[in-house]
């Protein structure tokens, strides 16, 4: 039994905002793997709690718009981002991602909008939803905004959403992923029911002829205190080769990355996990992209 | 070997279908729902003392019933580990009691000073959060080496040194004379021999049964009833007993059935406690169970040990001297005390102690503020076959033999009797390990890959590896072994088998059943055993650890067994004055000599209850009293894929051939040894209870956080077996359900060693020692 | 919080059942509907001891508040059995590849195997591990369950025929 104090079903997302605003202690759940895990921990304690649980209606499901943007409701479930076809069909490296926290069951509990929301570096979507620069939009008593994800992270566990906003809708504009192709590398200790040591994207466009390395974004997880960007390494490979750039973006991604020390992994390890999860996936996403190497 | 009817099929367990059907019934299946709940307050710090205690907030939280601190509970000390309690005559074998109900004396991060009883649980989580501890602190020690220096506090009073225990067994100088040596050390550093001075560490691995440990109780008839979780339901009622300083026949303890054990349950951590809470709130049913995470710091893991190890070994593959030092972390607290390690130091010796014209053993036990250790799975036995396998895959490696030639030339075989160990009882009657050598050799195809993965380059490499193991069956002659059974012939000539022995997942009520069928004569499926264990009514048994149950209490069955089906013949030659000579009882009937059938079974049963005259309930009670032991042997051979920069090892291929004697029934014993190899994955590639040491709190208790291998961590599982016949076991058999977790880890080792060419002495082999590693011979 | 009535379908019954909003699904299955095959391991969504069928997917009930169960179909072991107690095809396979030991997490292995048949689909073996990678034994090394994974859907696919099954999530 968890330690609630008060548990509201909204009925709507409006619903939801208003009991936020009404309670000043109210938080949001939606999946329930990262908030009932806290407030057993102590943590949330006696929380307050605003459940967007049943707001399929309104919150669930990836759709196409007719600019080619990819939205996505926050309250999907991971596996029902990864068999989306419409995420398949476009970023498809999200797909991947979401197919690594945890186990099968936490997949069908677990929702991508509680995984940025939870605002946690090691959190296995962040780095791709980072690499595909997706835009954030909030809800709440002083109407809707949108939040690049370059803004969201305030700092560890912590966002720039206030208390009172909903996550109301992930999206991916079309010039985001367009001519990209990509890898996942989650690095755990063992291969399922893991948090991420380190986590990394990496998404390449490749020239007519397969070569070279157009356009690419980089971006860790567990690297830093958030999710990050590593813009030095994207710029120092930018127009090199397939295999040139393979051979220097792990170094240049371990200037970018400040991973820290801990009994989980040594910041050695983790800065050698970097140089490697860099390379390897740069390669696999320039071989999907059709590059031989 | 003769072949026998039910001993030897591979019949279906008998709780499979009561298993899958969710119908087996578990501890907390069976607890009242609604009662009264119960959760403890654990210290926040590693050292110490609780100065004040103030409930006074926390007392007022709703729900609350009770809250029950370190200065209520009473002051003496009493046991807790699964082993005999010998009479007053041999009152120096017995267990040191060093734990109280509750203690204002903090030993370990997490100690119990108080606990809460509450309608709930979250009034519980409640009431503890608002708990007001006022401690006086004191430094922490983690390192046994540092602590045995001495400490301003020592973790147990009349332990100045905090050193448990310290054993030394070594050749006899008077025998190195005779060789021209005047101690092992001049064997050791033979100028004629190679010499090898290593260094290796094990860390503390966590049982992680799925079922947490749970218990509750209540009163009846003026007597404490508690249902526990637990392996030696006999053991608890008694350290309940003394526990709460009352007579042990007032406790009673029932066992149903238990979701894992692995040693955890060897202990009596919290039913005590949990007695003397419901006495304490008038008898009412009180729940205790421990969260997943109370269990990596509130029970009793593996010791973690460090050894020194040194050898000489000739140009011709003989070993011919070894010394082994090891010290084990105990922790805060005795539990299973020296025994741990000397198991460690024994099977170091037993495994290769061949040709050596000398060894050296010496162990010690020390204190420090560390978390609980105690029984796991082996017992000690994984730790020194890390030790020694390390050398000996060293040993090879460096001098460019065969790792399997090298260590078939030294270890142990049929005929071996240990010197150090009283009455010549440690000896290997049988020994199949050749042959089980041969079979893991062409499963894992060793010599072509040996030559197939020569000289490798690059990033990702591959390897094969060897070790072997050795483990002895039960505890005698160090310690008491004793069981019984009672059989009943029912009333309609099927039987009612009653054991003292538990059913913790390993297939014990199977087996006995089949054990039982084969020494009455009739089918397994004749044979309805009582699982659950109540020590009002079930007779004495010590419990399921040492690997013991089927060779102790199989003893006890087999005695049984032929006790009965020796009344049942006498009863109906009674019956049956006409039958023609010596009568039998075969095909659930019973024949006379020249093969007439007399009457059914069932016919004499109804008889046996219901004839007017001669009626006798036929029954059938024997207790084993065994002094013998039998050495189990076996292998591991692994083959991986090492990934050097990501620090990653994948288990190719792993096959564990291992001769436990007669199988009494293959497919389970197949069980144990696929659990024991993938818990061995575990320990040498992923498992580790990780603890701060400067204040000795566990920092990983989440099964995130301490990786167990899941469903994607382990390769297909082989086992295969050389079945020998031993002469002491009931029925040739020799122990196994702890063997299988000994050898995986030090042949993965082997493997990694074989890949790469480093040498690892630190288990686990996590991904950042395997970094470091590489990284320091300048491969990555 | 006052009590509230949880209105569903469990194990082919509609039910209602007064819980306590605090509760989990676990708690309220376990204690109020004594469907003990339903086992509390980790409580943290680690372990899939407590995994159930919910809307026809599995799901770990330690992580699901009751108050999400409104309306909706549940089905644990005990909901397998044939009317004449006959076993589940699935539990069959359990039986006979020897997957039970203790015995502790095998509900949880049941419910996430029998949702992998009536997918109706074919899986190789590192697939299926996949599958079950959301359930922690320590007592098979899961030799014996990955076996009997692939009898069940043997077993269960010679019953479907040419069927068309649900697919799989």
């Amino acid at each position: 039994m968890y330690d609630i104090e008060s548990l509201h079903c909204a009925t709507s997302v409006d619903d939801a905002v208003r009991a936020l605003a009404e309670d000043p202690q109210a938080i949001v759940v939606a999946g329930g793997t990262d908030v009932l895990v806290k407030i057993r921990e102590g943590k949330f304690a006696g929380a307050h709690l605003v459940s967007i649980h049943e707001l399929r209606d309104e919150l669930d499901g990836v759709t196409l718009s007719d600019d080619g943007t990819v939205e996505i409701g926050p309250i999907t479930w991971f596996h029902h981002v990864t068999t989306s076809p419409v995420i398949q069909a476009t970023v498809a490296t999200l797909g991947d991602a979401c197919d690594t926290p945890g186990g099968p069951q936490l997949r069908v509990s677990g929702t991508i909008g509680g995984n940025v929301c939870n605002a946690a570096t090691s959190a296995d979507s962040a780095s791709t939803l980072f690499a595909y620069g997706a835009l954030l939009d909030v809800r709440g008593p002083r109407g809707e905004r949108t939040i690049p994800i370059e803004e969201w992270y305030a700092g560890p566990g912590r966002s720039t959403k206030e208390r009172d906003e909903v996550l109301v809708k992930i999206r991916i504009p079309k010039d985001h992923y367009e001519g990209f192709t990509g890898h996942y590398f989650k690095y755990g200790k063992r291969r399922a029911l893991e948090i991420a040591t380190m986590g990394c994207c990496c998404l390449v466009k490749l020239s007519a002829d397969k070569r070279r390395v157009e356009d690419v974004r980089l971006a860790f997880g567990v690297a830093g205190p958030t999710p990050m960007r590593a813009h030095g390494a994207e710029d120092g490979v930018r127009g090199l080769t397939v295999a040139e750039a393979a051979e220097r973006v792990g170094a240049l991604a371990q200037a970018d990355t400040n991973p820290r020390d801990s009994w989980r992994a040594s910041k050695e390890f983790r800065l050698q996990l970097i140089k490697e999860m860099a390379k390897r996936s740069l390669v696999e996403a320039a071989r999907k992209g059709g590059a031989e190497i | 070997m003769e072949k026998l009817k039910e001993v030897g099929r591979p019949v279906a367990r008998v709780d499979a279908y009561d298993k899958v059907t969710g119908r087996a019934m578990y501890t907390d299946d069976l607890c009242p729902k609604p009662c009264l709940e119960a959760r403890i307050l654990h210290s926040t710090i590693g050292n110490g003392v609780v100065k004040s205690i103030d409930v006074s907030e926390a007392e007022k939280v709703p729900g609350v019933v009770g809250i029950f601190t370190c200065f209520d509970t009473p002051e003496w000390a009493y046991p807790v580990a699964g082993h005999p309690w010998y009479a007053e005559s041999k009152k120096e074998k017995r267990d040191v009691g060093d734990r109280r109900l509750l203690d204002p004396r903090v030993r370990i991060y997490g100690d119990n000073i108080a606990a809460v009883v509450a309608e709930d649980t979250v009034s519980c989580d409640r009431a503890l959060a608002k708990i007001k501890v006022e401690y006086e602190e004191y430094p922490v020690v983690y390192d046994p080496i540092e602590s045995m220096r001495g400490t301003e506090h020592p973790v147990q009073e009349g332990k100045p040194d905090n050193v448990v225990a310290h054993t030394l067994a070594k050749t006899d100088d008077e025998k190195l004379a005779t060789m021209g040596y005047s101690c092992v050390e001049d064997v050791l550093t033979d100028p004629r021999y190679h010499h090898y001075k290593l260094h290796m560490e094990t860390g503390e691995q966590s049982q992680v049964h799925i079922e947490t440990c749970t218990s509750y109780c209540y009163e009846e008839n003026g007597k404490i009833v508690c249902v526990s979780s637990t392996q030696i339901p006999h053991i608890c009622r008694r350290v309940i007993g003394q526990a709460l300083g009352i007579p042990w026949g007032d406790v009673r303890v029932i066992k149903p059935y238990i979701g894992g054990g692995f040693g955890t349950k060897q202990d009596i951590h919290y039913e005590p406690l949990n007695a003397w809470l419901c006495k304490q709130v008038g008898g009412r049913p009180v729940r205790l169970e421990l969260s997943r995470e109370e269990l990596f710091f509130g029970t009793s893991g593996r010791q973690p040990k460090s050894f020194d190890v040194e050898a000489s070994v000739d140009d011709d593959m003989n070993l011919r001297a070894r010394s082994i030092k090891a010290w084990s972390n105990t922790g805060g607290y005795i539990h299973h005390g020296h025994a741990l390690v000397l198991n460690s130091v024994n099977s170091f010796r037993w495994l290769y102690h061949r040709q050596e014209d000398a060894i050296r053993c010496e162990a010690w036990t020390v204190h420090t503020n560390g978390p609980h250790t105690g029984a796991m799975r082996a017992y000690g036995v994984p730790e020194g076959n890390w030790a020694a396998e390390c050398l000996m895959g060293d040993i090879a490696h460096d001098m460019g033999w065969d790792g399997v030639e090298f260590r078939l030339r030294n270890a142990i075989y049929q005929g071996y009797v240990d010197e150090f160990s009283p009455g010549n009882y440690i000896s290997a009657r049988t020994c199949g390990l050749p042959e089980c050598v041969e079979k893991g050799k062409a499963y894992i195809e060793w010599d072509k890959k040996k030559a197939e993965y020569a000289n490798q380059t690059g990033p990702v490499r591959h390897g094969v590896g060897v070790a072997f193991f050795v483990y002895k069956t039960a505890v005698a002659p160090f310690a008491l072994e004793t069981a019984t059974a009672a059989i009943t012939l029912n009333q309609d000539g099927s039987f009612q088998l009653q054991m003292g022995a538990t059913e913790i997942g390993q297939g014990a009520d199977t087996v006995f059943s089949q054990m039982a069928a084969e020494a009455i004569g009739v089918d397994t499926e004749d044979i309805h055993i009582v699982s659950f264990q109540d020590t009002d009514v079930t007779p004495y048994d010590a419990g399921a650890y040492a690997s013991r149950q089927t060779y102790v209490s199989g003893t006890a069955v087999k005695k049984a067994g032929e006790k009965l089906r020796a009344k049942i013949i006498e009863f109906a030659a009674g019956l049956y004055p006409a039958a023609q000579g010596d009568l039998t009882l075969r095909d659930h009937a019973i024949y006379d000599t020249v093969g007439n059938r007399v009457c059914g079974l069932g016919d004499l049963a109804l008889e046996a209850y219901y004839n007017t005259e001669h009626n006798d309930q036929l029954h059938a009670r024997a207790t084993a009293n065994v002094h013998t032991n039998a050495i189990a042997c076996g292998c591991t051979f692994a083959d991986v894929t090492v990934d050097m920069p990501l620090g990653l090892v994948t288990v190719n291929k792993i096959i564990n051939v291992q001769d436990s004697g007669r199988l009494i029934n293959p497919k389970l014993v197949e069980q144990q040894v696929h659990g024991g190899m993938a818990q061995s994955i575990g320990f040498g590639l992923y498992e580790e209870v990780q603890v701060d040491p400067k204040t000795g709190r566990v920092l990983n208790p989440t099964l995130l956080d301490y990786k167990i291998p899941t469903t994607m961590d382990v390769p297909d599982l082989e086992a295969q077996f050389v079945e020998t016949d031993d002469p002491t076991g009931p029925y040739g058999n020799k122990a196994v359900g702890e063997t299988p977790i000994i050898s995986p880890a030090g042949a993965i080792r082997d493997a990694i060693l074989d890949a790469t060419g480093v040498k690892f002495y630190q288990e686990p082999m996590t991904p950042q020692r395997l970094f470091e590693g590489f990284k320091k011979e300048g491969l990555i | 919080m006052d009590m509230r009535i949880l209105k569903c379908t469990v194990n082919g019954k509609e039910v209602q059942v007064g819980y306590d909003p605090r509760e989990s699904l676990l708690d309220t299955l376990r204690n109020r509907l004594h469907l003990t095959s339903v086992k509390r391991g980790c409580e943290v969504g680690e372990c899939g001891a407590c995994t159930v069928l919910i809307d026809g997917v599995t799901t770990d009930t330690c992580l699901y508040l009751t108050d999400w169960a409104q309306g909706k179909e549940i089905l644990t072991v005990e909901g397998l059995q044939g009317p004449d107690g006959a076993l589940d095809p699935v539990q069959q396979a359990f039986v006979d590849e020897f997957a039970v030991q203790c015995g502790f997490c095998i509900p949880g292995l049941i419910m996430s195997t029998v949702e992998i048949v009536r997918s109706g689909k074919t899986y190789d073996r590192d697939e299926l591990r996949k599958l079950l990678s959301g359930h922690l034994c320590r007592c098979t090394g899961y030799q014996d369950v990955m076996n009997a994974v692939e009898r069940a859907v043997e077993y269960c696919h010679e019953r479907l025929g040419e069927e068309e099954g649900q697919p799989v999530r």
